[in-house]
């Protein structure tokens, strides 16, 4: 394993798997917009309306603000996530793309920055569909700050496309993904404050939930969503960055091994 | 254009190539032959700089590998085992997408799509989806998209495997062409009437070693009697105990076949004239003679 590792070598050579993976997208931009956002937007809609009425405001907030920030988080950390899970994947394993494109001058360091900042690329898109939405009902308390979730989202996708990757590396078939949902990203949603504010768990689960990535996504958007500055911001920021390149470089290590040893 | 001394390659205690020289000159066909798990890929894939040899050194195009394996890769078209066209482009998308990977601007590539349409015989294709096209346009649009840069060498990796013989006789084709032109081919095979045809000269790998390497007239000369006769029937068996070991001067028995390697086939064949229960075949000896001789005759699973 030991030289599997190394630092990865970055170089602007990722740009041509990005445009690569933009245009097959932009050929089915609507469904996969439609597919992407629609989601997350029901979900914040009904919960919010629906729940929300029934529910006194939350950190002086009404339940549908509360939950239109954590939602930023979490739908950016979903299109992340299934970016470079299910679509990375099959660029990898069913398509062999990555093997073809390894027989030109890219390595595999371009070809996952490449991946990796297209699944930031899908954040953006999807952060700015909810953040759209947030502007068109109203839900923010100074618009000029809620200008900040755009570099989060970013921040964000980084931050689970690289933990992302390193399933990607490890996955023997697609179903393997069930496991990252259903142990990772699931806990991860619960325990972060998407839907509920995380004073409401037991200590011990809040002390957890304070080192996953998602928290630290949910502690920048709310109060940017409502028109405070964030507490700790660099330590945020710092938390996202160090997960994000961390997945970067273990998944590269990992990904050569599976595809050049 | 490509100098290999001493390549090794290790997987845990099993070296799949050991101690590789090799020596390709500019605007030659160079064959790599050897039964499977030989070591070609991994060979192909060593000069490519995509994995890391034990030892040894590569030189491709003059530049070292894989120290600057991405400088290499600059100027090698690589046409691999199983066709990676990109599917969720057409046949046109596919070749403008792979310019951009060596970087070259869009205008660049726009300019020599028509030409590589042409070579591949795919310009009514040109939007076309991959999935479209037979297994001999793929393997026709996978050379073409290997050319895009216009690289000096290309490597072929059994470039043939899994066509119909229309199919082959194109991209053979397409091969002689570009050699015209003087690019340098590097071929991996198992067909061995592909590499008698199209290479200049050839190496016979066999558990990662060079077994023999020469042209391959050269090959079949030195190291095999001139011609075959192959006897099959029923009496076989008893003709081959009776007379084999005095007519021929080498043989074999496989299955129901014995291979009688003799430089004089007209005794054999007056011989056999005796025997009517015997039929047999009367044939020049080629490179699969030589290719079995020095690999034996085992399955390699």
């Amino acid at each position: 394993m030991t030289h599997f590792f190394r630092l990865p070598r970055l170089s602007w050579r990722f740009i041509p798997v990005w445009r690569r993976n933009y245009l097959v997208w932009r050929k089915l931009a609507i469904p996969s917009i439609l597919g992407n956002l629609a989601d997350p937007m029901l979900y914040m809609l009904g919960l919010g309306y629906g729940l929300g009425s029934l529910l006194p405001d939350i950190g002086g907030m009404p339940y549908l603000t509360f939950l239109a920030a954590g939602t930023v988080a979490y739908s950016t950390m979903n299109a992340a996530t299934f970016e470079v899970l299910y679509s990375s994947f099959s660029r990898m394993h069913v398509q062999r793309t990555w093997d073809a494109i390894l027989n030109t001058p890219l390595t595999l360091d371009d070809v996952m920055l490449g991946e990796l900042t297209w699944a930031v690329a899908k954040s953006l898109l999807s952060g700015l569909a909810i953040l759209g939405v947030i502007w068109g009902l109203g839900l923010y308390g100074s618009f000029w700050m809620t200008l900040w979730l755009i570099p989060m989202v970013a921040l964000v996708g980084f931050c689970f496309g690289g933990m992302g990757l390193v399933m990607n590396a490890v996955s023997p078939s697609y179903d393997f993904f069930l496991y990252y949902f259903t142990l990772v990203i699931t806990p991860m949603v619960l325990l972060c404050g998407v839907f509920f504010p995380v004073s409401q768990l037991p200590p011990l689960l809040q002390n957890i939930s304070a080192w996953l990535p998602l928290s630290h996504a949910v502690d920048l958007a709310r109060p940017l969503v409502i028109g405070s500055m964030p507490d700790r911001i660099a330590l945020h920021a710092t938390a996202l960055l160090a997960y994000g390149s961390l997945g970067y470089v273990v998944a590269l290590a990992l990904t050569r091994r599976r595809l050049l040893k | 254009m490509l100098k290999v001394r001493g390549l090794t390659k290790k997987y845990g205690d099993t070296a799949v190539v050991r101690g590789l020289d090799l020596d390709v000159r500019r605007g030659e066909c160079f064959g790599l032959l050897g039964p499977n798990g030989a070591g070609k890929t991994t060979t192909l894939r060593l000069l490519l700089g995509l994995i890391e040899p034990d030892s040894g050194s590569i030189e491709l195009a003059g530049i070292a590998v894989p120290k600057h394996a991405r400088e290499a890769r600059m100027k090698v078209g690589v046409v691999p085992q199983m066709d990676n066209l990109d599917p969720d482009f057409s046949v046109r998308e596919n070749l403008l997408a792979y310019g951009r990977y060596f970087g070259m601007d869009r205008s660049a590539i726009a300019a020599r799509v028509p030409e590589l349409l042409e070579f591949a015989g795919l310009a009514s294709k040109a939007d076309a989806p991959i999935e479209q096209l037979s297994g001999g346009m793929k393997r026709r649009l996978t050379l073409a998209r290997a050319l895009v840069h216009d690289p000096d060498i290309l490597f072929l990796d059994e470039p043939t495997t899994g066509l119909d013989p229309q199919a082959r006789h194109l991209i053979w084709q397409g091969l002689r062409r570009l050699l015209n032109e003087g690019k340098t081919i590097v071929l991996t095979t198992h067909f061995m009437d592909e590499a008698e045809r199209l290479a200049d000269r050839l190496v016979i790998l066999d558990h990662g070693r060079v077994v023999a390497e020469g042209a391959p007239r050269a090959l079949i000369e030195s190291h095999i009697e001139p011609a075959v006769v192959e006897v099959f029937g029923e009496d076989m068996a008893d003709w081959t105990r009776a007379r084999a070991a005095g007519l021929c001067q080498r043989f074999e028995t496989v299955g129901e076949t014995l291979f009688c390697y003799t430089g004089s086939p007209d005794t054999v064949i007056a011989a056999l004239k005796q025997v009517p229960a015997l039929r047999y075949l009367h044939r020049p000896s080629n490179l699969e003679d030589v290719f079995l001789k020095l690999t034996g005759r085992d399955l390699r699973d």
